[in-house]
Parts: C-alpha cells; structure tokens; sequence
C-alpha cells in the first residue's frame, strides 16, 4: 500500500518523504558532517573542494554554494541537515526561515511576535482542498 | 509496584534553552513565557519523580539519516548532552536508569513495539530543553531519564493511534515492574510549527487550543488526526505532536489537567506546556 502524498497540496511546503530521501541522502549526509569542527573548518575554507567529498548533484552542489535555501529543499534537502550549512554561516533559524518565506528579517520576527502566519485560505490549500 | 504519576507535554524549542544558558531568560521576549512555566515547575517538584521517560526527537544529533529507528529506547547509566553544531549545552549529564529501561525494552518488544536499543547515545535539546522547563537551572537532574527517541525527520513519522497504544503499553510495563518508583511520563515537541518553504511560520493556535482540549478529556479524538492533517493544520513540524500522543496513553483513560500554558511566540514556534495527573485506570 503506497501512501497517498495528498500533503503535495500544502502550499510552500516540502515534505522530507520517500521521494526526497531518495534524492536529498548525500546532501543531508554532507550537512551532518558539519557537526564536527574540523569539518566546518575545511568547509569555509574551500567550500567547491569540500563538496567534491560527497556524491552530490550539480544541482545540489549549486544550491549549497549559492546559500539557496528553498531550492536545498527542492532537491531533496531536510531543513533539519540544511539548517546546520546556515549554523556555520553564524545564522540563525529565524534568519533563514525569513528567507525561505522571502521576508527582510525584521519583518519576519515582527509576524512571528504577532501571532506567526496565521491559516489563510491560501496558506492551507493548493487546490482548496483545505478548509 | 512502580506507577505513573504525571504526564507533561511541553515544547522542546532549541530557542528556549539557549536563552536559559545565554542569560537572556528574563528579558522582555522571554519574560512571558518563562514567567508561565514557574507552576510546571512547582507542580514536578511537588510531584517529586524518581524516573522520568521522556519521549522526544533527536534532530541530526545522536541520529542520522544513516539509520532510521521509528522507536527507540535509551538503556544507558547516563547520556552526554550533545555537541549541535555549537558545542554542548551546559546543563548536567542526563543519568538513566538501566534496570527499568531493559525492563521497558523486553516488555514493550513482547508486546508487539519493536524498540530499537541504544547502549550509549547523546541526548539533544529535544531532550534537555523540556528538562530545562520543567526542572530550571540546576547543578544535577532531579530525577534518572530514560530517553525515548521516535522518528519525526524522516516521512513518516508513526501515526498518532500507534503512538498512542505505545503510551498505552508503556503504562502496563511500567506498572509491572517490581520495585516502588514514582514515574513521570514527558512527551514533546510542537505546538503548531513551520520551519522551513515559503510557508515558514506557520502557527495555528485554534488547533493547538483544540490539541490541548483533547489531550485533557478527549485523547481519542486526537488519535484519528492524519499526518496530512496534522501538516497542514500545525505546520509541517507541528507533527512532532504525535509524541504527546504517546505520553497521553501513558496516563490512563481519565486525568486531571493540573495545568496548562500556551505561548506564541518561542522563535518560531508556538509553545504549550501541560501538566496532568493520572485519573483511575477503568
């Protein structure tokens, strides 16, 4: 029994399931190596020679370089790997979150204070599928 | 005879326990919501647990995508708080407490959950932050944990019904277990959350006011959500909240809502912390 990917209908979402794990495992695989200090020392240093260590795509390699963080999750990236490229750049979570959503910094944290991106029609549903 | 005797739901937000080891807790962002996690704190203490099991995620820390437990239990004497990225977090060593644990292991695989078993691992901030809540800043943990790990970074996560019957299974280990222990049963994560796609943000508090409502008198409610519902409705991260399932099954049919606090916002997340005690099983 296949599951239904019904969750394709979430607007601006990327679901880290079968079909991104399938594509995105190098790619967050290098992320993880950013856990240890000598990697993310090598990392800053050359950061087109530290990529060639991981079998990754062109496009991945592009996305990582150009600090893309929506397209990192278009090709198989899971936020939770991708966040730790943005940790080594000393940026915090709200920093890219801002940027995923294409929002200056302040104007993120100032939705965030105000109650976060509340449930709209369009936030909900692709389709209108949603409520 | 051990016995449950709490269940605390509460948010594991890195954010939280950075602005605890930072010092910047009683500034006016955080105020609020540290200022409502004070009776969490009061009611555990009162409550003076000798075990806590506590249910929660690893997020690219003891874990990786290499292998993928969907249940795994922490059977260790301690566990050392994980480097993330940025050294650890300066809280103490989490002390488990091997004998219930390889006890919880051996009932819950012959009842028919397949816990993976982990003889030595770091625990993150899904684990020391809720700690951090609920206990404050403190030179040593109150009580042994036992770590709790499910998959929620990987699609799918266990749905909110198996989480649920594991809770359910973990109070008939428990109180199967010989020796007299007060046991406290946390589960963490959410509430409604987004943290990554154009969608980042996202916060609902109508589900999360419904989520709560459920998890004080309506649990079986909760367990008919989908993953599909639960991403859309909470955020894609607001998932995580099938984990407060797994505490809820742990209490029995009834419990008494000793407290409740919600907040928005801790980052980017909305934060609730829940403090039940258990009614009489029927």
């Amino acid at each position: 029994m296949a599951a239904p990917r019904d969750y394709e209908d979430i607007p601006g979402t990327y679901v880290y399931d079968a079909e991104r794990g399938r594509v995105g495992y190098h790619l967050n695989m290098f992320c993880m190596s950013l856990n240890d200090a000598e990697n993310r020392k090598a990392f800053k240093s050359d950061e087109a020679a530290y990529l060639e260590r991981f079998p990754l795509t062109p496009e991945q390699k592009q996305a990582v370089l150009e600090r893309d963080w929506l397209g990192m999750l278009r090709v198989g990236g899971n936020i939770y790997y991708t966040i730790k490229i943005a940790f080594c750049d000393g940026l915090t979570f709200q920093d890219v979150a801002g940027m995923m959503c294409s929002m200056p910094k302040e104007e993120y944290a100032k939705m965030m204070l105000q109650g976060g991106r509340i449930p709209t029609a369009e936030n909900m549903s692709k389709s209108g599928a949603g409520k | 005879m051990a016995r449950i005797v709490g269940g605390i739901a509460c948010s594991h937000v890195p954010a939280i326990g950075a602005a605890l080891d930072k010092g910047s807790s009683t500034n006016p962002y955080w105020t609020p919501y540290f200022n409502g996690t004070v009776p969490a704190r009061e009611w555990l203490a009162k409550l003076a647990p000798d075990v806590a099991i506590l249910i929660y995620n690893d997020h690219a820390n003891a874990l990786s995508l290499e292998m993928i437990p969907t249940f795994l239990l922490g059977t260790a004497a301690s566990f050392p708080v994980a480097d993330e990225g940025f050294g650890p977090r300066p809280v103490p060593t989490v002390y488990g407490h091997p004998k219930l644990a390889w006890h919880l292991v051996e009932n819950l695989i012959l009842d028919e959950f397949d816990m993976t078993i982990a003889n030595e691992m770091p625990v993150d901030h899904g684990l020391t932050v809720p700690l951090s809540v609920t206990c404050g800043q403190v030179k040593e943990w109150p009580f042994k944990v036992i770590p709790l790990c499910v998959n929620v970074i990987q699609y799918p996560p266990p749905t909110g019904v198996r989480c649920f019957k594991l809770g359910q299974a973990i109070r008939r280990a428990v109180e199967d277990y010989p020796e007299d222990l007060r046991v406290v049963v946390y589960g963490t994560g959410g509430m409604s959350h987004q943290l990554q796609g154009e969608r980042a943000g996202f916060v609902n508090s109508e589900f999360d006011t419904m989520f709560l409502d459920g998890i004080a008198n309506d649990p079986a409610k909760l367990t008919k959500i989908s993953h599909t519902q639960y991403m859309r409705e909470s955020g894609s991260e607001g998932i995580e909240m099938v984990m407060w399932l797994a505490m809820r099954g742990a209490l029995g049919d009834q419990v008494r809502e000793a407290y409740r606090f919600y907040h928005v916002p801790t980052s980017n997340t909305a934060s609730g912390l829940q403090c039940l005690e258990p009614g009489v099983s029927t």
